[in-house]
């Protein structure tokens, strides 16, 4: 029992990672109909960003963690929005009236764009960085096995829970969130309403990215390391979590990462490690064929 | 953007009109530079390695960060100019009759010779083993661009795991061969059969999926594939692969410079390069064979049933054809020519390790096919050769060629959506063939 307790921790952890990562698939789905398949290597920018800045903070001598912290996620999360409205720019943009295929073959050379601009930039070994946030909690103790909550969980889930809330505030509140759901119904009609179509779908690209930053630094936080084909495996994962919770549903896509995170982590403790990501994958596979529609998705019309 | 676009579609601008294009340029140019300035300050400025003692050290790298930023300005200011002078994207151009008639002659024509040439290059090229090699190799990915066309380019249905099948060849023959001794020419039908019945396991689930769900889902297929090859050791050696594969043989009759060897047999000198020639011939033949039947296949009720497919899904339900065969074919068959050439590639690799069935050889195989014009047989040769040369142009950049295959698809979505041979002609039509432009055509939502 105490075991599972753990493990539902890591799992909820690891689920708030993912959850970050396919809130931008989720969106960017349910606007522009495409699967961003370069967005798992947005998360890995971030993740280099926040590696890189930092290394500059800490060297210059600050030693405030959360001041380190604050700063990094904000410059984590601008230079990687920028990341996500350049792809946006110079690689779907020009394709939005192009046949079906063409966006997403496009994604997938961005993918390749990205990953590989990280190794040629930094290298292809592995970063690691010492554990920044140290600590935690003893929560309770059974027959010889403490069930730990440790500091750095806490800030991941914090963040997330934060981040989640103004992110839903903008979607529900503001004239942007309006917009963008204006431009997921009815790009043309919304047009025709005087909605800004292309900032929108910028702006939906430049959120995306910047969940996908926070994510990517709490991936660095929390597993102290961060490589350039990380982004690959954590894309497909956090697509699969979008896809369970329903693509295009906000919510969904929250709840979709903490049922993979959880999925994963079991599937690791109680299983096979080596197995964990044909689970993840097989899950993507049962989910599409058995509810196409996911957890909290909209059944989608067969139009001629 | 617009402002570009009001600047060139104007018949002939006017100095006047140049004027606010100079300022135009130069500012967007400025834009880019200083978005790229942003981009990479971190990224190029500042490189981080692991040290000695596992911490990380990093250091600066200003001047190459200035570079950047400076070749980001000129690029834009080069493309900017490019695009005034060539006019915006998706403009159809007039071309002259005279013209037309040369390119259609030209494109008769190209096939024959290509082939032709292909059965002389080891000839001509008998000493030079590294054109030998290339050419053995953009002729397996011809034949795997040919396989994956007939899923991807006849039937539309986009599939992203396509090295899973290649994998599954290969490994069936690696070990077939070491753990059973069989012969090539028994395990190369044995290694598509099996990748055929794969390819049908696969397509079963995935009937009811389209488009981008199709693609993600074969995308987990490959990859499944590949992690459970890597894990399980017992069978499949891990990540260590299998090694010792055998060499094909011809009838019974191998390739070695010992007395039973065909070249003591034929009475003439044993060379390494008879081999390398006989396996050139063996993936000739091969990929012949994935030609012919394809284009056999578009002609019986089954190949149309793919094009109609591909076309419109929901007509073709309305019309009765069968959903469920017409796709499971499509995959099948694709899926057998991905395990033939499996099969192959292990026995000329002579070792197999997962490595080399990554979802970048999915990706450059689908490439292939969507670079060749989707659904052209002799576009995808063409996009081989040139994918395979372009790779080979950047082996000395061996870090940058993924890069550089990256921007080079992404490019070509912008520019040239519908591959280099964007052309589509129906087989079946109604009095006279009519070719269409494939520009023109409304993909179906398969």
């Amino acid at each position: 029992m105490d075991y599972f307790a753990q493990q539902l921790i890591n799992g909820i952890v690891l689920g708030s990672i993912y959850g970050l990562i396919a809130i931008g698939y989720t969106m960017v789905y349910g606007i522009v109909g495409m699967i961003n398949f370069a967005h798992g290597d947005i998360f890995m920018i971030g993740g280099f960003i926040a590696l890189i800045s930092f290394l500059i903070l800490v060297s210059i001598g600050l030693t405030v963690v959360p001041v380190i912290l604050l700063i990094v996620l904000l410059v984590s999360m601008a230079i990687t929005a920028l990341y996500g409205w350049t792809v946006e720019r110079i690689a779907y943009r020009p394709l939005r009236h192009s046949f079906r295929l063409a966006p997403m073959l496009s994604a997938i050379g961005m993918s390749f764009v990205l990953s590989n601009f990280s190794q040629v930039a930094q290298g292809a070994r592995v970063k690691p960085v010492p554990p920044i946030i140290t600590g935690g909690y003893t929560l309770f103790e059974g027959d010889g096995f403490a069930v730990r909550l440790s500091n750095v969980q806490i800030v991941v889930v914090i963040t997330t829970v934060v981040l989640l809330l103004i992110f839903s505030w903008l979607v529900s509140r503001t004239r942007l969130g309006r917009d963008m759901r204006a431009c997921e119904q009815d790009q043309t009609m919304a047009a025709l309403l005087g909605v800004d179509v292309d900032r929108t779908i910028s702006m939906t690209f430049v959120i995306g990215a910047a969940l996908a930053a926070v994510a990517g630094m709490m991936y660095l936080l929390y597993y102290g390391l961060v490589d350039f084909f990380m982004g690959f495996v954590a894309g497909i994962k956090a697509f699969t979590a979008a896809v369970l919770g329903g693509i295009g549903s906000l919510p969904g896509a929250m709840l979709g990462g903490l049922a993979i995170g959880l999925i994963e982590t079991l599937w690791s403790a109680y299983f096979s490690v080596e197995y964990k990501d044909v689970a993840a994958f097989s899950i993507l596979i049962i989910v599409l064929i058995f509810m196409p529609t996911g957890l909290l998705g909209r059944p989608e019309v067969e139009k001629v | 953007m617009t402002g570009a676009g009001v600047t060139i579609e104007a018949p002939a601008p006017a100095p006047a009109s140049r004027a606010p294009g100079v300022i135009f340029i130069f500012k967007k140019a400025l834009i880019s530079a200083l978005v790229a300035l942003v981009l990479f300050s971190l990224m190029i400025g500042i490189r981080t390695e692991a040290g000695p003692e596992g911490q990380l050290i990093w250091w600066t790298r200003f001047g190459d960060l200035a570079a950047m930023v400076a070749i980001v300005f000129g690029g834009s200011i080069v493309m900017e100019l490019l695009r005034q002078w060539w006019g915006p994207v998706g403009t159809i151009r007039v071309i002259p009759p005279s013209v037309h008639g040369a390119l259609a002659l030209a494109r008769r024509g190209i096939a024959p010779v290509l082939l032709i040439f292909t059965f002389l290059v080891p000839v001509i090229f008998y000493n030079q083993r590294y054109i030998l090699d290339l050419g053995i190799l953009v002729l397996t990915y011809v034949m795997l661009g040919w396989g994956l066309n007939v899923v991807v380019g006849l039937a539309g249905l986009l599939d992203l795991g396509y090295v899973a099948f290649y994998a599954v060849g290969a490994y069936s023959y690696a070990l077939l061969a070491t753990n059973f001794g069989l012969s090539f020419w028994i395990c190369l039908p044995l290694a598509g059969i099996l990748a055929a019945l794969w390819g049908v396991m696969l397509g079963f689930p995935v009937l009811r999926l389209r488009g981008d769900y199709l693609a993600i889902v074969t995308l987990a297929f490959g990859e499944i594939i590949r992690l459970v090859i890597t894990n399980w050791q017992s069978l499949t050696g891990g990540p260590n692969g299998v090694s010792g594969i055998p060499r094909p043989t011809f009838f019974g009759i191998p390739l070695t410079p010992g007395p039973d060897g065909l070249a003591a047999k034929l009475g003439i000198e044993f060379s390494p390069t008879h081999r390398i020639v006989f396996l050139f011939y063996i993936i000739l033949l091969l990929a012949l064979l994935t030609n012919w039947v394809t284009i056999r296949l578009r002609r019986l009720p089954i190949g149309r049933a793919w094009e109609a497919l591909r076309e419109d899904e929901v007509a073709c339900r309305a019309l009765g054809i069968n959903i469920t065969t017409t796709k499971l074919t499509a995959f099948a068959t694709g899926a057998m020519f991905g395990g033939f050439a499996g099969a192959f590639f292990a026995t000329r690799q002579g070792f197999i390790s997962p490595e080399s069935f990554t979802f970048q050889e999915s990706a450059l195989v689908l490439a292939i096919v969507v670079l060749g014009g989707m659904g052209s047989q002799l576009g995808v040769a063409l996009a081989a050769l040139i994918m395979i040369g372009g790779f080979e142009l950047f082996r000395g950049l061996e870090q940058y060629r993924m890069l550089v295959f990256g921007v080079a698809m992404v490019l070509l979505m912008i520019w040239r959506p519908r591959g280099l041979i964007g052309h589509r002609a129906p087989t079946v039509f109604l009095r006279h063939s009519q070719a269409i432009s494939s520009d023109l055509v409304k993909e179906g939502h398969g």
